[in-house]
């Protein structure tokens, strides 16, 4: 499960755009917010932008991902549309949940987006379901639960890792070590260094790769989802990246160490792809510029779009509370 | 020995007939659960399902009621119709979160882009000297949460008819069985009919124009023997089963409250906040000249179930409790 395999140059350069439209998404998200323009309370995941777009583009179209409340990343590199995300994070009624979900509860069933989700640990149980009706209806699909190491004690993270184990079901446990769940590090949450070798005591593999490194993320999920392929049962890929900002913005993150305030020693994941891409992959200037523009486009257009449009009509209130 | 022609439905087996029913009519129903599999449940309630339906359809859980609820609901969203057994109702209280925010509430925040077509069906309230945490009856919980639907059934047939519509709904569930009703029988519709009864209506179990009797689950059948006893004390009680708790048909309510103009509530679950209080609270909001005496709720004290069968028998409300209340009500008026 290295980071050695060739990635080509169109998928480096789709890989390139959505770190872009993520990076983007969130900093303009960040600057809306503060100017009191999306309601609520967001939390963005700058900083772990390879995770999201390195797991979602390894994946299959027809493939299922689960989110977390801190899951913009993950819906845009599963192909959700900014305009529609950014309208539902000001809370209109064109937004994917029609403003009554906000940032937390976005989806798009059709990109296999089965929702951000508020509660921690429920990503986990919640896509070993949809890995089940991919089994049972033998329709080749896998599933992905994006969880972090906060989730990783929860209750339903054991339950579910337990069932697909004895299952073999076909889904991916992806958690994001972002070094603080919610106000607090690492340590209150975890007692070993690598989440990734809990996944023995269950019965199947485990991984830990760089998360800041697009490449090694990619690499791993693509591999994981070739063993499910093949009928292998779960995998637990665990990516160690970092958390930029802090749990929700606004959060004055006294909780940092001083490591962790000096942000001259951050690696920055986009970054580090741009350069991989000129080095290893030959990508020139021109065509990284490209399709940074193309993000810079889509972002500025769902910004536009999202603050163009009027409040939600109150009458939607009690809608779809049944089907 | 006399031959009985007519085939009997027991409350369990009626269990069975439903899942095998829906489970051969569509094959993106799934059962779920612990033991539900070859061995075939505690109340022989899931017999023969595995062998008919094989494995990937009929699957044994490790004893993880929130993990495989929570399951069930990704399943849902995703194109099966999945059937959960929690072996006991007070076993929900460990999978409230998949039911209280993910499967009641999925549709509702990702925008009308899922539905959610769970049904849990369980074994609850008391009787059977179970203890405090096997005899609860937590309807209310559940019937205070949008986007879940909540039925009790209290005979074999309603229990048929009930679960397999539940199945065919595309919403979550919670069907609420009786454990003391688990051997009780009826008859039998015809093993060709597709027998169902409709979620969101009551029954009126007993005619009457005196006093209204709103018995829920393993209670109807006291009311009933309770509405027999005050018939020779020239008292005609009407008795209504609601069957769904969530929605309630408080059309068939408020009828036979007009005609009776009175009240009177059966429950096994707690009193404060209960299914009791709000059925009083929406008669009196909807027309709150039609009661001539006080409305009453008849139910357990508020304290836990207790096991010793003297204390329990105590405890639940009896059919000598019923009528003592219903005399005094109408003793009241007069």
């Amino acid at each position: 499960m290295s980071g050695s395999a060739k990635l080509c140059k169109h998928k480096a350069i789709e890989i390139h755009q959505k770190l872009w439209e993520v990076r983007l998404f969130e900093l303009r998200a960040a600057e809306l917010y503060r100017e009191g323009h999306l309601p609520g309370f967001i939390h963005l995941s700058l900083g772990q932008e390879a995770c999201a777009v390195g797991a979602c583009l390894a994946l299959e179209e027809k493939d299922f991902i689960t989110s977390t409340h801190r899951g913009h990343g993950h819906c845009l590199a599963k192909g959700a549309d900014p305009r529609f995300m950014m309208a539902e994070l000001a809370g209109k009624h064109e937004g994917y949940s029609k403003g009554r979900g906000g940032s937390m509860h976005i989806a798009d069933v059709s990109k296999g987006v089965l929702g951000a989700n508020g509660i921690v640990g429920q990503s986990a149980p919640l896509a070993c379901g949809a890995a089940l009706t991919a089994q049972v209806k033998n329709t080749g699909q896998a599933a992905l639960a994006f969880f972090g190491e906060g989730a990783s004690g929860s209750g339903p993270v054991h339950e579910a890792m337990n069932i697909a184990a004895i299952w073999k079901l076909p889904v991916i446990f992806f958690c994001e070590v972002n070094r603080y769940a919610e106000l607090s590090p690492y340590s209150v949450h975890v007692p070993i260094e690598r989440l990734s070798e809990r996944s023995k005591s269950y019965g199947f593999d485990g991984f830990t790769v760089d998360g800041s490194n697009v490449k090694a993320v990619y690499n791993a999920v693509s591999s994981a989802r070739q063993k499910i392929r093949s009928g292998g049962g779960p995998v637990l890929i665990e990516a160690k990246t970092h958390r930029w900002h802090g749990h929700y913005e606004g959060d004055p993150m006294h909780y940092l160490d001083d490591k962790d305030r000096d942000s001259s020693q951050r690696m920055d994941p986009v970054v580090m792809f741009e350069a991989a891409c000129a080095l290893e992959l030959g990508i020139n200037t021109e065509e990284l510029s490209k399709s940074k523009e193309n993000a810079i486009t889509l972002i500025d257009d769902a910004v536009s779009f999202a603050l163009g449009l009027g409040a939600a009509p109150t009458s939607v209130i009690s809608e779809d509370v049944y089907a | 020995m006399k031959k009985n022609r007519q085939p009997a439905l027991k409350y369990y087996s009626a269990v069975t007939r439903a899942l095998s029913e829906e489970m051969r009519r569509d094959e993106n129903v799934i059962l779920i659960g612990e033991d539900v599999g070859p061995s075939g449940g505690i109340f022989a309630q899931t017999k023969g399902l595995h062998a008919e339906f094989g494995p990937s359809r009929v699957r044994d859980t490790p004893i993880a009621e929130a993990g495989f609820t929570s399951l069930a609901v990704g399943a849902a969203m995703t194109g099966l119709r999945p059937i959960v057994e929690v072996g006991f109702e007070d076993f929900l209280t460990a999978c409230m979160d998949p039911i209280v925010n993910q499967g009641a509430k999925l549709r509702y925040m990702l925008g009308g882009q899922v539905r959610v077509p769970v049904t849990l069906y369980t074994f609850g309230s008391g009787g059977l000297s179970a203890g405090p945490q096997h005899s609860q009856s937590l309807a209310a919980w559940f019937a205070h949460v949008p986007g879940v639907k909540v039925i009790q059934p209290s005979s074999a047939r309603d229990a048929l008819g009930l679960l397999k519509s539940s199945v065919r709904d595309d919403n979550f569930v919670i069907c609420l069985l009786c454990k003391s009703l688990i051997g009780s029988k009826e008859l039998a519709p015809s093993a060709t009919e597709d027998f169902l009864i409709p979620i969101g209506q009551a029954e009126v179990k007993k005619s009457g124009s005196d006093v209204t009797i709103i018995a829920l689950g393993a209670m109807v059948k006291r009311a009933l023997a309770a509405a027999d006893i005050l018939k020779t004390d020239g008292i005609d009680a009407e008795v209504i089963d609601p069957r769904t708790i969530s929605p309630l048909d408080m059309t068939t309510i408020l009828k036979s409250v007009s005609k009776t103009n009175t009240l009177i509530v059966v429950h096994e679950a707690m009193s404060p906040c209960g299914i009791g209080a709000e059925i009083v609270a929406r008669v009196c909001e909807t027309s709150p000249s039609v009661l001539r005496s006080a409305p009453v709720r008849i139910t357990p004290p508020f304290a836990p179930s207790p096991f010793a069968p003297n204390l329990e028998a105590d405890y639940l409300p009896s059919v000598e409790k019923i009528v003592m209340k219903a005399k005094l009500m109408l003793e009241d008026r007069r």
